[in-house]
């Protein structure tokens, strides 16, 4: 049996030129995981998730969500299966304000009516309500990562993929994130992209870590934390905390 | 059998009149992503400046070859100076500034020296016989020159310290900065020497066609549809584009008539931008000049 | 600008145009009318440039493509049909049909800006020498001749009801002030809608709006269609107030001039570009009489000097300093009352020492 597993890839592989960046990886994830990707620099994460979220296409290898084949499709086809997106630069509408920004992301699926009341849910829940009327371009770095991370939550899914979503975060903000986090958790299947490590500790199930475009090694936190592979390509010859 | 070479020739010709309209603009777009809109104005400004200095006794092979791009080019380093280098990064105001900029010297000319034609000159070839049909021999030696303006630019490109420090702020300009290259001065010069080529062009098409102020207008299409299929290699980009488009163009207007063969060429555009948005050297030769 | 602002604006819109409507022809000699009539067909034209690049972000060179596809097709659909109720709803059709096929390919081919401006100055450019070698004979849709570079006489515009009834000028003007007031509201409309507003999110980042579920390539075909029938729609009345239609709808100038119009009067508004159209209309028509200077010249430097220096435009730089100018005096207005404020607890309060 299948067990409910709502993503996996076979094979997949991506190269640009003669540059492998994704080498035939199979994944696979498990509904209500909450699923961490990490690696150094280089090691494919990204690219991993611009192929699943339909940025790129592979150049080998299918990519299977919820039994459907979605290799080729578009980004769009993606979102519309309730897969929340949130990439690693933030990507949100600079010239518009907070709430139209929550408002497009929840029109896109609900009526126009709930789509007011989500929006209002979502901007109370991340506290935004003071900055609801600012104009995007306007506010801090991490606000706008808490923003786009609204715009997430606005469309109600069911999986979420996010790309560092804590990057250039205050402490404070990173614990919010973190927190707001598991909350999803509890009703969405999530992957999460990270280099925080501290982070990674906050919010950590299982782990996947990537190396030169391959799965080096997948496991709870402290197995990660112990494993010497992991040790030498990704945590380094820093003191191991 | 004369009728296809006569043909051939015709498309060859063709062919060579891309390159010719097209190889200032692609270094210009090559190296800096500018769209230049006045480039058709520049062309047109080579063609006044051969026919202006012939009809006042100047030799016709000293105004093609020295006077045509030295004037052209230093109108270029003007309009660097003044109005592009205000607007590196931003495309598509780049693309209304220049609009602008050729309206302003389709205005000038037309003030200058009225809007009919300066009286025209004659090609310096006279025809030249292939069996039963005759063909220019201008378009001949048209086609030697444009194959000499590739082979220069690619000598520069490949061989010169000029070429190489080119090279490497296309590819890198922060990367070139940090190397001591004046980042500006490298792009003052290209935009020079893509105006020079341009007012050698325009210069050489003169005698084959009559220049009005607007003819920019009439270069403009063909010339940015061969940069933009070709993509961002100068030279491969530039010499692929031209073949395809060009023999398109000749056929089609061989089998059914001139304007056709016009439409073709843009309708075959479009199909190669929807299959390769990033010109034909976006996908294949990607590496090259 | 908040909601109340706004509405206000719309409604002083609509109160102008409507003056406009009905007293130009009392007040206006009957050149002037037809000047006008003229002007109003260009501002439509502007309106459907403002509405797709200012709100849909695609910018398009070569509008007059559409324009003028609507201008001969209604000719030609009029002279064929014997009528003209007919042929406008023939020549809307057929530009909107334009619009869409022209976008299939670039949007689905995701063309970025750059190439779209460059493509569609390219398609206007073509027609414009496609259709200005058909002079001979054999060059006809129907029994309409193309006529070349000499081009078509547009049959006179007749009332709906009787094909042998024709509209006095005056009367040509309603119904071209009418277009005009239908699409700006209609325009309106739409950058209100969902539609509209998922447009303006495309314009401010694609690919988020692709992240959030919405096929970018389906909004921006449809804005440009839309763009399109009302540039075809501002064609129809051109013909209808000029009388007979050119090649030289479709030429390069033309073309400059739809764009400088948005520029100038304000790219972000709808009002604006319809605004820089008429400034801008009679402007040329004024200093095309002197020949000191051609006007090509002028224009040039005009819109090299809004790109570098007023890139927004007339009307939000006028709403900005406006807006300066009011949030100054209620800060000079409140400074006061605090002062007075200030100064009468100071005569209240007990002094102590």
């Amino acid at each position: 049996m299948r067990s409910n597993v709502v993503l996996e890839t076979r094979s997949l592989s991506m190269h640009f030129g003669g540059v492998v960046a994704v080498d035939r990886v199979d994944f696979s994830l498990r509904e209500n995981e909450l699923r961490c990707l990490i690696g150094p620099n280089g090691a494919g994460k990204s690219t991993f998730f611009k192929c699943l979220t339909a940025q790129l296409r592979p150049t080998a290898g299918d990519v299977v969500i919820r039994d459907f084949n979605v290799t080729g499709s578009e980004s769009h086809q993606i979102a519309r299966m309730g897969i929340g997106i949130k990439t690693q630069v933030p990507n949100v509408f600079d010239g518009l304000d907070v709430e139209e920004n929550i408002w497009l992301s929840a029109s896109q699926s609900a009526s126009a009516k709930r789509a007011r009341v989500i929006t209002s849910e979502v901007v109370e829940r991340l506290e935004l309500g003071e900055v609801r009327k600012s104009q995007l371009g306007s506010l801090a770095h991490g606000q706008r990562q808490l923003v786009e991370l609204g715009m997430v939550l606005a469309g109600e899914p069911w999986l979420v993929i996010l790309d560092e979503p804590t990057a250039g975060m205050t402490q404070d903000e990173v614990v919010r994130t973190a927190d707001v986090i598991r909350e999803i958790n509890q009703s969405a299947t999530m992957i999460v992209v990270e280099h925080d490590m501290q982070f990674i500790r906050m919010i950590a199930q299982k782990v996947t870590v990537f190396h030169q475009g391959q799965i080096l090694v997948e496991g709870n936190m402290d197995e990660i934390s112990s494993d010497h592979r992991v040790r030498e390509v990704y945590l380094g010859h820093r003191k191991s905390s | 059998m004369d009728l296809f070479a006569a043909l051939v020739l015709q498309i060859i010709y063709g062919i060579a009149n891309l390159v010719l309209i097209s190889i200032g603009l692609a270094v210009i777009f090559g190296m800096m992503r500018v769209i230049n809109l006045a480039h058709g104005e520049f062309l047109m400004l080579g063609g006044y400046a051969v026919i202006v200095a012939t009809n006042n006794g100047v030799n016709i092979w000293v105004a093609m070859f020295i006077l045509a791009p030295l004037i052209v080019g230093l109108i270029g380093l003007i309009v660097e100076w003044c109005l592009i280098r205000f607007l590196y990064g931003r495309m598509v105001d780049t693309l209304l500034a220049t609009w602008g900029l050729s309206l302003f010297f389709i205005g000038l000319i037309t003030t200058i020296f009225g809007a009919q034609t300066a009286t025209t000159i004659s090609p310096p070839f006279g025809a030249i016989t292939i069996g039963e049909y005759s063909s220019s021999g201008y378009e001949l030696f048209l086609i030697c020159i444009a194959v000499l303006m590739i082979i220069l630019v690619y000598l520069l490109l490949r061989y010169t310290k000029l070429g190489l420090v080119a090279r490497g702020t296309m590819q890198g300009a922060d990367m070139a900065a940090s190397l001591g290259v004046s980042t500006q001065r490298v792009y003052s010069t290209t935009f020079g020497i893509g105006a020079a080529l341009t007012g050698l062009a325009g210069g050489l098409l003169a005698p084959i066609t009559g220049i009005l102020p607007t003819s920019g207008a009439i270069y403009i299409g063909k010339a940015f549809i061969t940069v933009i299929s070709g993509g961002t290699a100068i030279l491969a980009g530039t010499a692929s584009a031209s073949v395809l488009l060009g023999a398109i163009n000749g056929i089609v207007a061989f089998l059914i008539g001139p304007t056709m063969g016009e439409v073709a060429l843009l309708l075959l555009a479009i199909v190669l931008l929807r299959l390769m948005p990033q010109g034909i050297t976006g996908r294949f030769f990607k590496r090259s000049l | 600008m908040n909601r109340s602002r706004e509405t206000k604006a719309l409604i002083s819109i609509g109160i102008i145009g409507l003056v406009i409507l009905f007293g130009a022809p009392h007040s206006l000699d009957l050149f002037s009318v037809i000047s006008l009539t003229t002007a109003v067909s260009l501002a439509i034209l502007a309106l459907s440039l403002g509405l797709i690049w200012g709100f849909g972000g695609i910018l398009c060179f070569g509008q007059t493509a559409f324009f003028g596809i609507g201008a001969y097709a209604y000719a030609i659909a009029a002279l064929n049909f014997g009528g003209s109720t007919g042929a406008i709803l023939a020549a809307l059709i057929v530009a909107a049909a334009s619009a869409a096929l022209l976008g299939y390919f670039m949007f689905y081919g995701r063309l970025s800006d750059v190439y779209l401006a460059v493509i569609t100055l390219t398609v206007t450019l073509i027609l414009y020498s496609v259709i200005r070698r058909t002079s001979g004979p054999e060059y006809k849709i129907g029994i309409a001749k193309l006529g070349g570079f000499n081009g078509i006489n547009v049959p006179p515009i007749n009332y709906p009801w009787d094909a042998t009834q024709f509209l006095y000028p005056e009367h040509v003007f309603y119904v071209a002030m009418v277009a005009l007031l239908l699409a700006y509201f209609l325009c309106v409309w739409v950058t209100k809608s969902h539609f509209g507003r998922v447009s303006v999110s495309i314009r401010e980042n694609e690919l988020r709006s692709e992240l959030l579920g919405y096929d970018v390539r389906l909004y921006k075909l449809c804005m440009f269609t839309i763009g399109g029938a009302i540039a075809g729609l501002a064609g129809i009345m051109f013909a209808n107030s000029i009388g007979r239609i050119t090649p030289d709808v479709f030429n390069l100038y033309n073309a400059a001039l739809a764009i400088i119009w948005v520029i100038i009067g304000g790219r972000g508004t709808l009002i604006g570009p319809v605004l820089g159209a008429l400034i801008l209309f009679y402007m040329t028509s004024f200093l095309g009489q002197q020949s000191v200077v051609n006007i090509n010249l002028f224009l040039g430097l005009v819109l090299i000097v809004f790109v570098l220096v007023v890139p927004k435009g007339i009307v939000p730089s006028l709403i900005q300093l406006w807006d300066r100018r009011r949030s100054r005096r209620m800060t000079a207005r409140s400074a006061k009352k605090m002062r007075r404020r200030g100064r009468s607890r100071v005569k209240e309060a007990p002094v102590e020492e």
